[in-house]
Protein backbone atom coordinates (compact mmCIF):
# COMPACT_ATOMS: atom_id res chain seq x y z
CA UNK A 1 0.00 0.00 0.00
CA UNK A 2 1.28 3.48 -0.85
CA UNK A 3 0.99 6.02 1.94
CA UNK A 4 1.74 9.68 1.44
CA UNK A 5 2.71 11.94 4.30
CA UNK A 6 1.51 15.27 2.94
CA UNK A 7 4.33 17.74 2.14
CA UNK A 8 6.87 14.97 2.79
CA UNK A 9 6.47 12.16 0.25
CA UNK A 10 5.19 8.68 -0.56
CA UNK A 11 6.09 5.46 1.24
CA UNK A 12 5.38 1.86 0.29
CA UNK A 13 4.02 0.05 3.34
CA UNK A 14 3.87 -3.75 3.27
CA UNK A 15 0.54 -5.58 3.62
CA UNK A 16 1.67 -7.05 6.94
CA UNK A 17 1.89 -3.57 8.46
CA UNK A 18 -1.42 -2.23 7.22
CA UNK A 19 -3.47 -3.41 10.15
CA UNK A 20 -1.11 -1.81 12.67
CA UNK A 21 -1.21 1.38 10.60
CA UNK A 22 -4.99 1.33 10.70
CA UNK A 23 -4.96 1.02 14.50
CA UNK A 24 -2.62 4.01 14.81
CA UNK A 25 -4.80 6.02 12.47
CA UNK A 26 -7.91 5.18 14.44
CA UNK A 27 -6.18 6.20 17.65
CA UNK A 28 -5.40 9.61 16.14
CA UNK A 29 -9.01 9.95 15.02
CA UNK A 30 -10.32 9.07 18.49
CA UNK A 31 -8.02 11.71 20.04
CA UNK A 32 -9.35 14.23 17.55
CA UNK A 33 -12.96 13.38 18.28
CA UNK A 34 -12.32 13.50 22.01
CA UNK A 35 -10.80 17.00 21.77
CA UNK A 36 -7.65 15.67 23.37
CA UNK A 37 -4.92 17.74 21.73
CA UNK A 38 -1.92 16.21 23.49
CA UNK A 39 -3.16 12.70 22.85
CA UNK A 40 -3.70 13.60 19.19
CA UNK A 41 -0.15 14.88 18.70
CA UNK A 42 1.33 11.81 20.40
CA UNK A 43 -0.83 9.44 18.36
CA UNK A 44 -0.17 11.31 15.13
CA UNK A 45 3.61 11.39 15.72
CA UNK A 46 3.53 7.65 16.35
CA UNK A 47 1.61 7.17 13.11
CA UNK A 48 4.15 9.22 11.13
CA UNK A 49 7.10 7.44 12.71
CA UNK A 50 5.52 4.10 11.85
CA UNK A 51 5.19 5.05 8.18
CA UNK A 52 8.72 6.45 8.02
CA UNK A 53 10.36 3.44 9.66
CA UNK A 54 8.24 0.57 8.31
CA UNK A 55 7.72 2.04 4.85
CA UNK A 56 10.22 2.47 2.03
CA UNK A 57 10.30 5.79 0.14
CA UNK A 58 8.74 5.56 -3.34
CA UNK A 59 11.13 6.50 -6.15
CA UNK A 60 10.75 9.92 -7.75
CA UNK A 61 9.81 8.71 -11.22
CA UNK A 62 6.88 6.62 -10.01
CA UNK A 63 3.54 8.01 -11.10
CA UNK A 64 1.35 6.03 -8.74
CA UNK A 65 -1.43 7.49 -6.67
CA UNK A 66 -1.41 6.93 -2.94
CA UNK A 67 -3.94 4.70 -1.24
CA UNK A 68 -3.81 6.85 1.83
CA UNK A 69 -2.77 10.45 2.38
CA UNK A 70 -1.83 11.58 5.87
CA UNK A 71 -1.91 15.25 6.90
CA UNK A 72 1.42 17.13 6.99
CA UNK A 73 3.67 16.56 10.03
CA UNK A 74 3.18 20.16 11.21
CA UNK A 75 -0.62 19.86 11.20
CA UNK A 76 -2.28 21.76 14.02
CA UNK A 77 -5.01 20.29 16.18
CA UNK A 78 -7.57 22.68 14.70
CA UNK A 79 -6.58 21.70 11.17
CA UNK A 80 -6.77 18.03 12.02
CA UNK A 81 -10.28 18.50 13.39
CA UNK A 82 -11.25 20.43 10.27
CA UNK A 83 -10.37 17.28 8.32
CA UNK A 84 -13.65 15.78 9.51
CA UNK A 85 -15.84 18.67 8.56
CA UNK A 86 -15.77 21.76 6.39
CA UNK A 87 -13.17 22.17 3.71
CA UNK A 88 -10.34 20.18 5.21
CA UNK A 89 -6.73 21.04 4.58
CA UNK A 90 -7.16 21.54 0.86
CA UNK A 91 -9.98 23.94 0.16
CA UNK A 92 -11.84 23.98 -3.14
CA UNK B 1 -9.31 3.72 6.29
CA UNK B 2 -11.61 6.27 7.91
CA UNK B 3 -10.94 9.63 9.42
CA UNK B 4 -7.91 11.81 8.84
CA UNK B 5 -6.33 10.01 5.95
CA UNK B 6 -9.61 9.16 4.28
CA UNK B 7 -10.75 12.72 4.10
CA UNK B 8 -7.54 14.06 2.56
CA UNK B 9 -7.36 11.32 -0.04
CA UNK B 10 -10.93 12.01 -1.13
CA UNK B 11 -10.41 15.73 -1.49
CA UNK B 12 -7.25 15.27 -3.54
CA UNK B 13 -8.86 12.67 -5.79
CA UNK B 14 -11.81 14.99 -6.39
CA UNK B 15 -9.43 17.76 -7.41
CA UNK B 16 -7.62 15.50 -9.84
CA UNK B 17 -10.77 14.19 -11.48
CA UNK B 18 -11.91 17.78 -11.97
CA UNK B 19 -8.65 18.36 -13.78
CA UNK B 20 -9.17 15.34 -16.03
CA UNK B 21 -12.79 16.11 -16.87
CA UNK B 22 -11.78 19.13 -18.89
CA UNK B 23 -11.32 17.48 -22.25
CA UNK B 24 -13.06 14.69 -24.14
CA UNK B 25 -10.17 13.88 -26.40
CA UNK B 26 -7.38 11.90 -24.64
CA UNK B 27 -4.60 13.71 -26.45
CA UNK B 28 -6.11 17.01 -25.40
CA UNK B 29 -6.38 15.84 -21.79
CA UNK B 30 -2.73 14.89 -21.87
CA UNK B 31 -1.63 18.26 -23.16
CA UNK B 32 -3.90 20.08 -20.75
CA UNK B 33 -2.56 18.12 -17.77
CA UNK B 34 0.98 18.72 -18.88
CA UNK B 35 0.38 22.47 -19.25
CA UNK B 36 -1.11 22.55 -15.75
CA UNK B 37 1.91 20.74 -14.37
CA UNK B 38 4.32 23.17 -15.98
CA UNK B 39 2.30 26.08 -14.61
CA UNK B 40 2.48 24.70 -11.12
CA UNK B 41 6.20 24.14 -11.42
CA UNK B 42 6.55 27.85 -12.25
CA UNK B 43 4.44 28.69 -9.21
CA UNK B 44 6.65 26.59 -6.99
CA UNK B 45 9.68 28.47 -8.26
CA UNK B 46 7.94 31.75 -7.49
CA UNK B 47 7.06 30.44 -4.04
CA UNK B 48 10.69 29.59 -3.33
CA UNK B 49 11.72 33.07 -4.50
CA UNK B 50 9.17 34.55 -2.06
CA UNK B 51 10.60 32.57 0.82
CA UNK B 52 14.11 33.71 -0.08
CA UNK B 53 12.94 37.34 -0.21
CA UNK B 54 11.32 37.05 3.20
CA UNK B 55 14.44 35.47 4.61
CA UNK B 56 16.59 38.30 3.31
CA UNK B 57 14.23 40.81 4.80
CA UNK B 58 14.37 39.17 8.20
CA UNK B 59 18.16 39.03 7.97
CA UNK B 60 18.19 42.75 7.28
CA UNK B 61 15.98 43.26 10.32
CA UNK B 62 18.40 41.12 12.33
CA UNK B 63 21.31 43.32 11.34
CA UNK B 64 19.41 46.43 12.38
CA UNK B 65 18.63 44.91 15.75
CA UNK B 66 22.25 43.91 16.22
CA UNK B 67 23.27 47.51 15.58
CA UNK B 68 20.58 48.61 18.00
CA UNK B 69 21.93 46.32 20.72
CA UNK B 70 25.45 47.74 20.32
CA UNK B 71 24.12 51.30 20.31
CA UNK B 72 21.98 50.83 23.42
CA UNK B 73 24.86 49.20 25.25
CA UNK B 74 27.09 52.16 24.45
CA UNK B 75 24.35 54.57 25.53
CA UNK B 76 23.91 52.73 28.83
CA UNK B 77 27.63 53.00 29.52
CA UNK B 78 27.67 56.68 28.65
CA UNK B 79 24.64 57.37 30.85
CA UNK B 80 26.18 55.51 33.76
CA UNK B 81 29.50 57.28 33.36
CA UNK B 82 27.60 60.56 33.50
CA UNK B 83 25.92 59.41 36.72
CA UNK B 84 22.45 59.03 35.20
CA UNK B 85 21.47 55.56 36.40
CA UNK B 86 17.81 55.86 35.38
CA UNK B 87 18.73 56.55 31.79
CA UNK B 88 21.24 53.69 31.84
CA UNK B 89 18.52 51.38 33.13
CA UNK B 90 16.14 52.43 30.36
CA UNK B 91 18.79 51.82 27.73
CA UNK B 92 19.54 48.38 29.19
CA UNK B 93 15.86 47.50 29.29
CA UNK B 94 15.57 48.34 25.63
CA UNK B 95 18.71 46.40 24.86
CA UNK B 96 17.21 43.43 26.66
CA UNK B 97 14.06 43.61 24.56
CA UNK B 98 16.07 43.98 21.37
CA UNK B 99 18.11 40.92 22.28
CA UNK B 100 15.00 38.86 22.91
CA UNK B 101 13.62 39.96 19.58
CA UNK B 102 16.91 39.07 17.95
CA UNK B 103 16.71 35.52 19.29
CA UNK B 104 13.22 35.11 17.94
CA UNK B 105 14.34 36.41 14.55
CA UNK B 106 17.20 33.93 14.59
CA UNK B 107 14.83 31.02 14.95
CA UNK B 108 12.52 32.43 12.30
CA UNK B 109 15.37 32.71 9.83
CA UNK B 110 16.31 29.12 10.63
CA UNK B 111 12.71 28.06 10.00
CA UNK B 112 12.64 29.81 6.65
CA UNK B 113 15.95 28.19 5.76
CA UNK B 114 14.41 24.81 6.42
CA UNK B 115 11.29 25.69 4.46
CA UNK B 116 13.39 26.79 1.53
CA UNK B 117 15.25 23.48 1.53
CA UNK B 118 12.01 21.54 1.76
CA UNK B 119 10.41 23.41 -1.11
CA UNK B 120 13.51 23.00 -3.26
CA UNK B 121 13.36 19.26 -2.64
CA UNK B 122 9.63 19.25 -3.48
CA UNK B 123 10.29 21.14 -6.68
CA UNK B 124 12.85 18.56 -7.75
CA UNK B 125 10.48 15.72 -6.96
CA UNK B 126 7.69 17.33 -8.93
CA UNK B 127 10.02 18.05 -11.82
CA UNK B 128 11.02 14.36 -11.95
CA UNK B 129 7.36 13.32 -11.99
CA UNK B 130 6.46 15.81 -14.69
CA UNK B 131 9.35 14.59 -16.78
CA UNK B 132 8.10 11.04 -16.31
CA UNK B 133 4.61 12.15 -17.30
CA UNK B 134 5.94 13.88 -20.40
CA UNK B 135 7.65 10.74 -21.72
CA UNK B 136 4.64 8.58 -20.83
CA UNK B 137 2.37 11.07 -22.58
CA UNK B 138 4.19 10.52 -25.87
CA UNK B 139 3.99 6.75 -25.49
CA UNK B 140 0.27 6.90 -24.74
CA UNK B 141 -0.42 9.14 -27.72
CA UNK B 142 1.55 6.87 -30.07
CA UNK B 143 0.55 3.41 -28.87
CA UNK B 144 -2.92 3.28 -27.41
CA UNK B 145 -6.45 3.41 -28.74
CA UNK B 146 -8.67 6.20 -27.41
CA UNK B 147 -10.36 3.98 -24.82
CA UNK B 148 -7.12 2.48 -23.52
CA UNK B 149 -5.45 5.86 -23.57
CA UNK B 150 -8.14 7.31 -21.31
CA UNK B 151 -7.28 4.75 -18.61
CA UNK B 152 -3.52 5.19 -18.96
CA UNK B 153 -3.85 8.95 -18.85
CA UNK B 154 -5.99 8.76 -15.78
CA UNK B 155 -3.37 6.63 -14.01
CA UNK B 156 -0.44 8.83 -14.95
CA UNK B 157 -2.26 12.10 -14.34
CA UNK B 158 -3.43 10.94 -10.93
CA UNK B 159 0.13 10.28 -9.89
CA UNK B 160 1.33 13.69 -11.00
CA UNK B 161 -1.87 15.35 -9.82
CA UNK B 162 -1.32 14.07 -6.32
CA UNK B 163 2.25 15.34 -6.31
CA UNK B 164 1.01 18.69 -7.58
CA UNK B 165 -1.63 18.91 -4.88
CA UNK B 166 0.98 18.02 -2.29
CA UNK B 167 3.52 20.59 -3.48
CA UNK B 168 0.68 23.10 -3.62
CA UNK B 169 -0.17 22.34 -0.02
CA UNK B 170 3.48 22.56 1.10
CA UNK B 171 3.80 25.88 -0.69
CA UNK B 172 0.63 27.27 0.82
CA UNK B 173 1.78 26.36 4.31
CA UNK B 174 5.24 27.84 3.74
CA UNK B 175 3.75 31.07 2.43
CA UNK B 176 1.28 31.32 5.34
CA UNK B 177 4.12 31.01 7.82
CA UNK B 178 6.21 33.51 5.91
CA UNK B 179 3.27 35.90 5.88
CA UNK B 180 2.98 35.70 9.67
CA UNK B 181 6.67 36.40 10.10
CA UNK B 182 6.47 39.29 7.70
CA UNK B 183 3.57 40.82 9.62
CA UNK B 184 5.52 40.50 12.85
CA UNK B 185 8.66 42.00 11.34
CA UNK B 186 6.58 44.93 10.09
CA UNK B 187 5.06 45.44 13.51
CA UNK B 188 8.52 45.43 15.07
CA UNK B 189 9.72 47.97 12.57
CA UNK B 190 6.77 50.27 13.27
CA UNK B 191 7.32 50.11 17.01
CA UNK B 192 10.98 50.76 16.56
CA UNK B 193 10.21 53.77 14.38
CA UNK B 194 7.72 55.09 16.91
CA UNK B 195 10.36 54.80 19.64
CA UNK B 196 8.17 52.57 21.79
CA UNK B 197 10.54 49.69 21.86
CA UNK B 198 9.45 48.63 25.32
CA UNK B 199 6.04 47.64 23.99
CA UNK B 200 7.66 44.79 22.14
CA UNK B 201 7.22 42.72 25.26
CA UNK B 202 3.53 42.64 24.35
CA UNK B 203 4.09 41.11 20.95
CA UNK B 204 4.70 37.48 21.86
CA UNK B 205 2.14 35.18 20.27
CA UNK B 206 -0.28 33.36 22.55
CA UNK B 207 1.03 34.95 25.72
CA UNK B 208 -1.12 35.74 28.70
CA UNK B 209 -0.54 38.26 31.48
CA UNK B 210 1.31 35.81 33.67
CA UNK B 211 3.77 34.94 30.92
CA UNK B 212 4.37 38.59 30.35
CA UNK B 213 4.87 39.35 34.04
CA UNK B 214 7.24 36.43 34.39
CA UNK B 215 9.22 37.65 31.44
CA UNK B 216 9.29 41.16 32.83
CA UNK B 217 10.60 39.80 36.11
CA UNK B 218 13.41 37.90 34.43
CA UNK B 219 14.10 40.89 32.24
CA UNK B 220 14.33 43.15 35.31
CA UNK B 221 16.78 40.88 37.07
CA UNK B 222 18.85 40.62 33.91
CA UNK B 223 18.88 44.39 33.63
CA UNK B 224 19.83 44.68 37.30
CA UNK B 225 22.75 42.32 37.00
CA UNK B 226 23.93 43.92 33.81
CA UNK B 227 23.72 47.33 35.41
CA UNK B 228 25.73 46.08 38.37
CA UNK B 229 28.34 44.63 36.06
CA UNK B 230 28.57 47.86 34.13
CA UNK B 231 28.95 49.82 37.37
CA UNK B 232 31.78 47.55 38.45
CA UNK B 233 33.52 48.04 35.12
CA UNK B 234 33.10 51.79 35.34
CA UNK B 235 33.90 51.67 39.04
CA UNK B 236 37.31 53.33 39.06
CA UNK B 237 36.01 56.41 37.21
CA UNK B 238 32.94 56.90 39.38
CA UNK B 239 32.87 59.42 42.26
CA UNK B 240 31.35 56.71 44.50
CA UNK B 241 33.82 54.00 43.71
CA UNK B 242 34.35 51.05 46.00
CA UNK B 243 37.99 51.92 46.56
CA UNK B 244 37.28 55.31 48.06
CA UNK B 245 34.50 53.99 50.22
CA UNK B 246 36.71 51.25 51.55
CA UNK B 247 39.43 53.74 52.40
CA UNK B 248 36.97 56.11 54.09
CA UNK B 249 35.28 53.46 56.23
CA UNK B 250 38.42 51.53 57.11
CA UNK B 251 39.11 53.44 60.33
CA UNK B 252 35.69 52.80 61.86
CA UNK B 253 35.31 49.25 60.70
CA UNK B 254 31.61 49.97 59.97
CA UNK B 255 30.99 49.72 56.27
CA UNK B 256 27.29 50.73 56.48
CA UNK B 257 28.13 54.07 58.08
CA UNK B 258 30.97 54.60 55.76
CA UNK B 259 28.74 54.09 52.73
CA UNK B 260 26.20 56.60 53.97
CA UNK B 261 28.84 59.15 54.65
CA UNK B 262 30.46 58.67 51.31
CA UNK B 263 33.73 60.32 50.42
CA UNK B 264 32.89 63.56 52.30
CA UNK B 265 34.96 64.64 55.31
CA UNK B 266 32.01 65.36 57.63
CA UNK B 267 32.18 62.09 59.48
CA UNK B 268 32.28 62.67 63.26
CA UNK B 269 33.64 59.94 65.57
Amino acid sequence: MIVRIATEGQYEVGDADVSALNDLDNDAVVACDGQDEQHFHEAFDKLLQFVRTKGTPVSEDTLEASDVILPPPDVSFDEARAEFSGEGLIPG
Amino acid sequence: MPGLSGRMSTVIKAKISKLLDRAEDPAETLEYSYQKQIELLQNVKKGIADVVTSKKRLQLQEQKLRDQVVKLDTQARQALAAGNEDLARTALERKNVAQTELQSLDSQVAQLEQQQEQMTASEQKLRAKIEQFRSRKEVIKAQYSAAEAQVKISEAATGVGEEMADVGLAMQRALDKTENMRARADAVQELEAAGTFEDLTQLGPGEDDIDRQLRQLSSTSEVDSELAKMKAELGSGSPRSAGELGAGGGADGAPAEAEQAGPSQGQAP
